[in-house]
C-alpha cells in the first residue's frame, strides 16, 4: 500500500464519520457551527497523529496484556496537552467546545487507530494514517457544522449570509432545529446517504 | 526487535515507565501553560467589566471584594474608579434557576445603583432560545433602570421584564441574577 493510498483510505474511503460511523457522539454534539466543528476536528487530529506516532514507536516495548491501559495513558496525556494549550491560547474556542475536549480520550477513533493500525505498522505509515483519519474527521465535522450553521443560524464561520427574512425586531427567522440535536441527526443522515451514493457510482 | 513478553515484571515495569514519562510531560506542559491560562481568564474578566461600567483607571481585579447576600450566597463586586473616586460597580452574579446549569452575568451599576449594562459570561441554555439573553433586543430594556423602581420579574410573574419568546425560564434566571447583583451593590456599595 502506497502512502497516497493510505491517505485516501483514511480521508475518504474509510472516513471515520461518514463510512465507519465512529465517534458519532462528539460529531453530533460539537458540529453546531462550522468553527466548532473545525476546532474539534483539528484537536482530534493532533491527538490522533501524536498518539499514533508514539504508539508505533513503543509498540514492541509494551507487553500485549497491558497494551490497552498503556495506549489510554498515552492518548489521555496528549488530550490533556490539547486541553491546557487550548484554554491558554484559544479560550473562546475552548469554552464553546467545553466538555468535549477532555472526552477525546474516549473517542473510539483514537483508540481504534492505535489498536488496529499504529500498534502493527511503522512510524511513517502510522503518521500518515493519523493525519488522514484526523483530517477526514475534521472535514466531516466542518461540513456538518457548516450545513447546520447555514440552515440553523443563517451564518457560516460567523459571517452573516442574510438568507433568512427578519422579524419585527430585526432578528432573522431561522430553522432553529438544525442547531439543536435533532438537526444533527437529520443532516448526518442525508450526508451519509449522499456519500454512499457517490461511493457506489 | 522482539515483542516484550507479558510477564508480571515486564507489565509492572512498562506501565510504571509510561505513567512516569507522561506525568513528567504533563507537569511540564502545565507549568508552561499556567501563565497564559491565567492571563486569558483575567482578560476575559476585564473585557466583561469594561463593557458594563464607565471608563476607569484602577485595577478592578485588585480592588475586588465579596458581598454575602441574605441567602448565604457570595458575589464578587469589582469597583471601577476614576482617579480614586468610584464611578461604578461591576458585579459578577449568577442564577441557579436557568434551564440547564448556572447562568453567569456581569452587571454594571453606577453609583446610584442604576443598571448601566449587562454582559453574559457563561450559560448552558438552549441554543437559539435561551441564548437570546445576550441579544440587544432583550438586554436593552434593563439599561438605565433602577431595580428599586423597575420590577425585575418577567411580565408573566407580575414584573416589568419582557421575557424572551419560548425562553421564559432563561429570562427568569437572568432577572434573578440581576436582582442578586442589585442586592449585592446595595449592601456592599457603600464600602
Amino acid at each position: 500500500m502506497t502512502l497516497k493510498d493510505n491517505f485516501i483510505k483514511g480521508f475518504f474511503k474509510e472516513n471515520a464519520v461518514f463510512v465507519l460511523l465512529l465517534g458519532l457522539c462528539p460529531t453530533l454534539a460539537t458540529s453546531s457551527s462550522a468553527i466548532n466543528g473545525l476546532g474539534m476536528g483539528l484537536a482530534t487530529t493532533f491527538v490522533l497523529v501524536m498518539s499514533n506516532i508514539v504508539i508505533s514507536l513503543v509498540k514492541n516495548q509494551i507487553p500485549d496484556k497491558v497494551r490497552i491501559p498503556s495506549f489510554i495513558v498515552i492518548i489521555a496525556s496528549f488530550v490533556t496537552v490539547v486541553d491546557l494549550v487550548m484554554s491558554g491560547f484559544l479560550p473562546d474556542l475552548h469554552s464553546s467546545l467545553g466538555l468535549f475536549i477532555p472526552l477525546i480520550v474516549v473517542n473510539c477513533i483514537v483508540l481504534g487507530r492505535a489498536e488496529a493500525f499504529a500498534s502493527k505498522n511503522n512510524i511513517l505509515d502510522s503518521l500518515i494514517d493519523g493525519v488522514s483519519m484526523g483530517l477526514g474527521f475534521a472535514m466531516a465535522l466542518t461540513i456538518l457544522g457548516s450545513i447546520r450553521e447555514i440552515l440553523g443560524a443563517g451564518t457560516i464561520f460567523g459571517i452573516d449570509l442574510s438568507i433568512y427574512p427578519t422579524d419585527e425586531k430585526g432578528a432573522p427567522v431561522t430553522m432553529l432545529m438544525f442547531i439543536l440535536a435533532p438537526g444533527a441527526f437529520i443532516v448526518l443522515g442525508y450526508l451519509i446517504a449522499l456519500i454512499n451514493k457517490i461511493r457506489n457510482v | 526487535m522482539a515483542k516484550r513478553e507479558s510477564t508480571f515484571k515486564n507489565m509492572v515495569l512498562v506501565l510504571f515507565i509510561i505513567t512516569l514519562i507522561t506525568s513528567v510531560t504533563l507537569g511540564y506542559v502545565y507549568e508552561v501553560t499556567k501563565g497564559p491560562i491565567e492571563k486569558a481568564k483575567l482578560t476575559k474578566k476585564l473585557t466583561a467589566i469594561k463593557k458594563v461600567v464607565p471608563e476607569f483607571n484602577n485595577d478592578p481585579d485588585a480592588d475586588q471584594f465579596n458581598v454575602q447576600l441574605e441567602n448565604g450566597e457570595t458575589l464578587e463586586v469589582y469597583p471601577a474608579k476614576m482617579n480614586d473616586s468610584i464611578v461604578g460597580y461591576a458585579v459578577k452574579t449568577f442564577s441557579t434557576k436557568g434551564f440547564s446549569g448556572l447562568v453567569w452575568l456581569m452587571v454594571g451599576f453606577d453609583t446610584q445603583a442604576n443598571i448601566i449594562d449587562i454582559s453574559v459570561l457563561e450559560h448552558k441554555e438552549t441554543p437559539g432560545l435561551g441564548t437570546k439573553m445576550d441579544d440587544e433586543s432583550f438586554k436593552a430594556q434593563f439599561r438605565k433602570q433602577n431595580p428599586s423602581t423597575f420590577n425585575l420579574k418577567v411580565v408573566k410573574d407580575g414584573g416589568q421584564v419582557d421575557a424572551i419568546t419560548a425562553a421564559t425560564i432563561s429570562s427568569r434566571a437572568f432577572c434573578d441574577a440581576v436582582e442578586k447583583a442589585y442586592q449585592a451593590v446595595k449592601k456592599g456599595g457603600k464600602q
